[in-house]
């Protein structure tokens, strides 16, 4: 396994390594992409990325946890949250990838 | 929301970049991201998210069909987890 984090500077620096954009513009593009993607989530939209994956926003009824240290029930109001679904075309990139050196 | 509506949308925002431009920016960044996975390196973007990978052990799964047991071999899931901003962001809109 790499081991290594990938961050925002190094999406920047591909952009400004492969796009004709400066510094400055490379931020500017990666930033956008992400708070476009952010936005369409946030408004309930799913995003599609081919070949990459989903992004999708999922509702959840409301159900009862429980506080693992006390055993205590406490209700777990209704919430939307995000979900990532993996393309077939990145999975199979990953497990060609990684098979063998099974860890 | 398309790939194809994110490039128009990009295109749209930097007139410095033709459609094609716009296309191979966002083909860069998903390549980045998809090639951080492939070397099994995590993806940590504050406010967005972070993307790692979970093992799953090989196991005997079952052809629910004839019910015939096979065997499924061990591998990497991608998984992502929302960043605390985008979550909450996510959660408070309706």
């Amino acid at each position: 396994m790499g081991g290594r984090t990938v961050t925002r500077a190094d999406l920047c620096e591909a952009v400004y390594t492969k796009v004709g954009l400066s510094r400055t513009e490379s931020a500017e593009l990666v930033e956008t992409v992400l708070a476009e993607i952010s936005d369409c989530l946030v408004r309930g939209e799913s995003v599609k990325l081919s070949s990459f994956g989903s992004f999708l926003v999922r509702s959840k009824g409301e159900r009862i946890g429980r506080n693992p240290k006390t055993g205590e029930e406490v209700p777990i109001s209704p919430r939307r949250v995000m979900v990532f679904k993996p393309s077939n075309v990145l999975k199979q990139k990953i497990n060609t990838a990684l098979s063998g050196d099974g860890e | 929301m398309t790939k194809s509506e994110l490039i128009a949308q990009l295109a749209g925002r930097f007139s410095q970049l033709g459609a094609k431009d716009a296309d191979f920016a966002v083909k860069v960044i998903l390549d980045a991201l998809s090639d951080a996975l492939v070397r099994g390196d995590r993806i940590e973007i504050r406010g967005f998210g972070s993307f790692a990978l979970n093992y799953r052990p090989p196991r005997t799964g079952r052809n629910p069909k004839s019910g015939e047991k096979v065997s499924v071999p061990a591998k990497w899931v991608p998984h992502f987890k929302a960043g605390k901003e985008l979550r909450e962001r996510v959660d408070l809109s309706i």
